[in-house]
């Protein structure tokens, strides 16, 4: 039995767990400049602090072990430390050319601790989410309020930058693709594209039912309007990636789970995927941080499981190993969501 | 479980969802946008003014548009520069790009740089097989990884499709090339299959519509999940020019376009009559001419054609409607969606009605009520019913300023007691008419009205309501899906522990539906209002201090009463076990209630009844019905459709009536019998006047179904003391004695009718005597309501105390159990009437039953039960559990067994 066939047989059985933020975890560290420059950047003439994505490269130690805390709290899933791998997100530090090394590296990385782990509970596999972020620019938006059909970035240009991302994710180890942290559909759509030309080049199938590579999708509401930072509806965004044969939808970011769960409802009323859900550690504080304790979340995300809204649970902003630790107890007592294709209509 | 339907619908989006529900009926694709069909805005696009271009594309929107057509195929323009500066400035306007895109290009570049602007699922169109597979399947493989739906023209390496079967040939190789070597999914596919000119004088296109409306059809039978599109003004080339004809045509084409199974479609709003409103004559030659009814079906339609014209009959008539009265005036302005003079006609209504309210209740909610009456039937169109919202709003608007403010003389409110009350129209939909003039309606009896809008979310809705402390919440919505939404917004409230009063209405609304659905799931009061004069009274009961907790608990008995009988008919096929059904009986008092001692037990035989007594006691509606005719009497005398006929049977039966008296026909004969008993169980023991036990029992059965909470399975014993003596009787009633003898007459002058209706009356005198002998008997035998004075309207609606459910029927519905009333009766000795063995009466008018006299008692119905009541009631009966299945086969829940029969 592969990976994929691994995942979605465990899928079946129970909810998946997720890890947490990478970016909390790493801020632990209290890192310096010189943390985030190779031997090879060492003149490098942007500043690099800030950049995680890279520390996959510079300090591979300690991105093995904020994986390694996170699989010790219960994790199912992985994320790689790719949030900002495209060579688009990579232009800010002047390192669009390590685009592909970072995504390979931070995949590998991954790879080789989950294996630890597996091997160690071979009952409980754990997987690597080669993590594909929004990039920092959206192609429905013009940046400038005087030029409103002005884009900063074109759906070719998104596309080929994704197709890089996927493949350094592929040839390091990724069981499954995850596009997250959606504000702008159509960013989402040249991911979702990028990973299809990857696919029909490399003769993977699209559908995991058919042994292909899962691809999990997840959005985010950016606030209580109920909508994304583009303007979509949750169910209008759900239309707008079904295209593909998904692994999972689901939201994540920007919202606590508390204020998450009508725009989740949705997904799980229409959805014929997977559910799933990593919100923040409740809404920042007026100094911008996140401080809702583990068992307050643990007790939000119990509504999602009382209700049989998701399949896989996690944290985004703010979360750390101790969450993840009382999610996963909190799910270990529930059924996963499940979902009954209805042939009504016309057909 | 999340019940999910796959891929059985086409849902697009742009920032909101358009899914293909079967409510949609008909997709209204917006046509303004596209430089190869408007002058305008091609030149608009032309000369860079793209602000106005855009305005164009709101105005379609505003104007009912569900999807936008956007088409840059113009030559002396750069169409992938001019579509993808198009499609971004839209991203840019949440009005517009709140629907889907339709990309519209016969240029593949453009299509694909159309592609990449769309962050929602839109459209493609189009794409055929005009050069063959290679390239179709190449286009059609890369629409798919975007994720849009495509328009497939029915168009192959031959040339357009022209005829039936070439459509019907070229679209089903396109389909099967689409699902099987592409893996399109199905519901993505839509076919253009060629709407021609008709009348164009020419034989070769006289079937050109005809032939649309069965490709259309075929492919909606025999290509699952594909949709069809067109567009429509085609139809009408041939008369370019003549705009009575041209619409004529689009609304007649559309009608049966959509009829044969047409999806979706490019039509324009204003070139659009109302299919009802088409000149009979002119739909006539029309729709000879789609349907090819005869040869000179165009000659005809073409002679007809310049009639219209020359005379400029249309503008005749559309002056003509000007001499109205002012309520048909303002009905006329909404239908048609005139906006012109309804300002003027509105403000003749108010000097008129003295009243703004009055207008808007009467003149304009009926004109309303007729464009929605004529959408429902398909004969109006959303554009245009669009149109007709606006006249309404703005009519309304004007009024509004007329309405009594806060500090008029004549707004009898203190500034502090002001109540405030929440609208909105909950998520998922748009309307707000009913809404608004609920709001207005309401505004103007001293509340003051929050309204929140369309599509508001149910977290909006209550986080609204608390910051607020607003008193009621009121969720409007017309459309069916609106309904699961409001349950939603109701168990959220729950949820969130609000106990603000619920009101519901709109037109899918209905009070079964609060009652079943949203009423269990909040526990505060909620209520569906039938329309808006209704809201104020119903506003007004709920929150005031003095009546709420008595409204909150007479609404919530009557949505439970609701719900038990809604169950009762669903015929819950879910059961509880017999032993949990007992455990759930009438809740009934007994501490405070002591059973009512009969002033004569035993028997009390009655030879002869008065039939002129009985003759004031008959209920006279099931006697129309033996002669079906349905209406309740006496208004049925008066019924516009069997009101004569109705009128003249009555007086024929009077007329029998006093030959039955006079001449003694009939002999009604009657015994009731009151006795002391002892519950055992779901058994009755009768007992003697001593208090002894006879040999004599009745056994019930009891309502298995799974109910609702506080919803009891009833049994009749539970109207009986659970320990204590207490009394129940018995009685058997025949009006027939006699009758033999008539009948036999009528029947040798073979005079049918006389035989029905002596048959009738007979049946009916019987009843009569029930009725009687029951009110005898709460007033004297029993004696249990002796200062009772009731009329016999108030005996037909049963508002006595007791009930007197018959063995045979849903209560008590095993017929072997009047056996035993039989023989405790002794009714053959003392009336005549025999039992036949399946426990048939004889004489045929006869009635029999039970008295029960708590007033708690209740008739109803017992439903299916299960196999363990059915052994329990074998031997409590002391019959085989064969037997007893064989009486109680309509009311088991299973199936019996096989058992070999018995020699």
């Amino acid at each position: 039995m592969n990976r994929s066939e691994q995942l979605l047989k465990a899928s079946k059985k129970r909810v998946l767990i997720l890890d947490g933020a990478m970016g909390t975890m790493i801020q632990r560290y209290k890192l310096t400049e010189e943390d985030f420059r190779t031997p090879a950047l060492k003149d490098h003439p942007k500043a690099l602090k800030g950049n995680n994505d890279l520390l996959s490269l510079s300090k591979p130690e300690i991105i093995k072990a904020i994986h390694a805390a996170y699989l010790d709290a219960g994790a199912d899933i992985i994320e790689t430390n790719t949030f900002s791998g495209t060579s688009i997100a990579q232009e800010d530090y002047a390192l669009p050319h390590l685009a592909y090394a970072i995504n390979f590296e931070s995949a590998k990385i991954a790879r080789e601790i989950a294996e630890v782990y597996t091997e160690k509970n071979p009952d409980k596999p754990r997987f690597v989410a080669g993590a594909i972020g929004p990039t920092n620019r959206t192609a429905s938006i013009s940046p400038d309020v005087n030029d409103p059909g002005y884009r900063a970035i074109t759906f070719d240009q998104l596309s080929e930058a994704y197709q890089e991302q996927v493949k350094g994710l592929l040839d390091g180890g990724a069981d499954v693709l995850l596009v997250e942290t959606i504000f702008d559909t159509l960013n989402a759509k040249a991911a979702l594209f990028a990973i299809q030309e990857v696919f029909e080049e490399r003769g993977i199938p699209l559908n995991p039912e058919e042994g292909g590579v899962p691809v999990m999708i997840s959005g985010t509401i950016t606030d209580a309007s109920g909508r994304t930072l583009s303007g979509q509806t949750t169910e209008a965004f759900l239309i707008s990636v079904s295209h593909v044969p998904l692994f999972s939808v689901g939201l994540n970011c920007a919202l606590g789970a508390k204020e998450l769960r009508p725009y989740l409802k949705v997904l799980s009323d229409n959805a014929p995927f997977l559910v799933s859900a990593y919100p923040n550690a409740g809404l920042p504080n007026e100094f911008g941080q996140y401080d809702q304790g583990a068992e307050e979340m643990a007790a939000q995300v119990e509504e999602f499981l009382k209700e049989g809204f998701v399949n896989i649970l996690g944290g985004c902003c703010g979360t750390t190993p101790e969450h993840i630790s009382a999610i996963a107890n909190a799910a270990a007592k529930y059924k996963p969501r499940t979902v009954e294709l209805e042939n009504i209509g016309d057909e | 479980m999340s019940k999910i339907q796959k891929h059985n619908t086409l849902r697009l989006s742009g920032l909101e969802p358009l899914v293909f529900t079967p409510e949609l009926n008909f997709v209204n694709v917006g046509e303004r946008t596209n430089v190869t069909g408007s002058k305008k805005f091609a030149r608009l696009i032309l000369n860079g003014q793209y602000d106005e271009a855009l305005e164009v594309a709101l105005d379609q929107v505003r104007g009912g548009a569900q999807i936008l057509d956007v088409c840059m195929d113009e030559g002396m323009l750069d169409g992938v520069a001019a579509m993808e500066k198009f499609l971004n400035l839209i991203a840019s306007e949440p009005e517009i790009s709140r629907i889907p895109i339709m990309i519209d290009s016969s240029r593949w570049e453009i299509i694909l740089a159309g592609l990449k602007c769309v962050q929602g699922k839109g459209i493609v169109n189009s794409i055929s097989l005009k050069n063959g597979e290679k390239e179709f399947f190449h286009q059609a493989k890369t629409i798919k990884k975007f994720g849009a739906a495509v328009v497939v023209m029915a168009f192959d390496e031959n040339g357009q499709a022209d005829t039936y079967k070439r459509r019907i040939e070229i679209c089903k190789r396109s389909y099967d090339l689409l699902v099987n070597q592409v893996g399109f999914n199905p519901q993505d596919i839509i076919f253009d299959p060629n709407i021609f000119p008709v009348a164009t004088g020419m034989d070769e296109h006289r079937k050109n519509a005809l032939d649309f409306f069965h490709a259309t059809q075929w492919i909606k039978q025999n290509l699952p999940g594909a949709k069809v599109s067109g567009g429509v003004s085609n139809v009408s080339f041939s008369f370019r020019g003549n705009n009575t004809v041209r619409e004529a045509m689009h609304a007649a084409f559309l009608y049966h376009a959509i009829r044969h199974g047409m999806d979706m479609g490019i039509v324009n709003p204003t070139m659009l009559e109302i299919y009802d409103d088409i000149p009979k004559d002119l739909l006539q030659k029309v729709e000879d001419v789609f349907f090819d009814r005869h040869e000179n079906a165009t000659e005809e339609l073409l002679e007809f054609a310049e009639t219209v014209k020359q005379t400029g009959k249309k503008e005749a008539v559309s002056e003509l409607w000007r001499e109205d009265p002012v309520e048909k005036r303002i009905e006329h302005a909404l239908v048609k969606g005139i906006i012109d003079h309804i300002i003027e006609d509105t403000e003749e209504a108010r000097l008129q009605f003295k009243n703004p309210l009055k207008v808007i209740e009467g003149p304009l909610m009926d004109g309303m009520n007729v464009v929605g009456d004529l959408f429902g039937e398909g004969k109006m169109f959303l554009p245009q019913v669009v149109k007709s919202a606006r006249v309404m709003k703005k009519a309304v608007a004007y009024l509004e300023p007329f309405m009594p403010k806060i500090g008029d003389a004549d707004y009898n409110a203190e500034q502090s007691s002001i109540k405030k009350i929440l609208l909105a129209t909950v998520k998922g939909d748009v309307h707000d008419i009913g809404k608004n003039i609920v709001g207005v309606v309401l505004a103007c009896n001293s509340y003051q009205i929050i309204d929140l809008g369309v599509m508001v979310d149910a977290q909006t809705i209550i986080d609204e309501a608390i910051k607020n402390k607003v008193d009621i919440i009121g969720l409007s919505g017309l459309i069916t899906p609106s309904l699961d939404e409001m349950v939603y917004v109701a168990s959220e409230m729950e949820r969130q522990e609000l106990k603000i009063p619920l009101l519901i209405g709109g037109a899918t609304t209905s009070r079964i539906h609060t009652a079943v659905k949203i009423d269990p799931v909040y526990s505060g009061t909620v209520i569906h209002v039938t329309d808006a004069s209704k809201s104020v009274p119903i506003a007004g009961e709920s929150i005031s201090e003095e009546t709420r907790d008595d409204y909150h608990k007479k609404i919530k008995e009557t949505y439970l009463q609701l719900r038990v009988e809604h169950e009762a008919k669903q015929q819950v096929k879910q059961l509880v076990s017999y032993q949990d059904a007992k455990a759930n009986p009438v809740y009934i008092d007994w501490e405070n209630y002591q059973p009512a001692k009969p002033a004569i037990l035993g028997l009390t035989d009655m030879q002869e009844l008065d039939l002129e007594v009985l003759r004031k006691y008959i209920d006279w509606t099931p006697f129309f019905s033996t002669w079906m005719l349905s209406g309740k009497y006496p208004k049925i005398l008066e019924d516009s459709v069997v009101g004569t006929e109705a009128q003249r049977l009555f007086k024929e039966a009077n007329a029998m009536l006093d030959k039955i008296i006079s001449e003694k026909w009939l002999q009604a004969k009657a015994v009731v019998g009151l006795f002391p008993v002892k519950r055992v169980g779901d058994d009755v023991r009768v007992l003697d006047l001593e208090e002894n036990e006879t040999a004599f029992s009745f056994h019930f059965l009891r309502q298995q179904g799974k109910k609702g909470k506080g919803v009891p399975n009833r049994s009749l014993v539970d109207y009986l003391h659970p320990e204590a003596i207490d009394y129940m009787g018995g009685f058997a009633v025949t009006a027939g004695w006699g009758i033999e003898d008539k009948l036999k007459q009528f029947q040798e002058t073979f005079d049918d009718y006389q035989d029905i209706m002596l048959k009738a009356l007979a049946d009916r005198l019987a009843e009569a005597g029930a009725e009687y002998l029951h009110s005898l008997v709460r007033r004297e035998l029993w004696g249990y309501s002796s200062d009772e004075n009731l009329q016999n309207e108030d005996l037909i609606k049963e508002v006595y105390r007791g009930i007197r459910p018959a063995p045979g029927y849903p209560a008590c519905p095993e017929h072997s159990e009047k056996k035993t009333l039989f023989e405790l009766l002794q009714v053959e000795k003392q009336t005549g009437i025999t039992l036949t063995d399946s426990f048939a009466m004889y004489p045929t008018s006869s009635v029999s039953g039970f008295y029960f006299a708590h007033p708690e008692s209740k008739y109803f119905g017992l439903g299916k039960i299960g196999e363990d009541q059915v052994i329990d009631y074998a031997l409590r009966k002391g019959v085989s559990q064969a037997q007893a299945e064989r009486w109680l086969s309509p009311n088991l829940a299973y199936n019996p067994s096989l058992v070999v029969q018995e020699n």
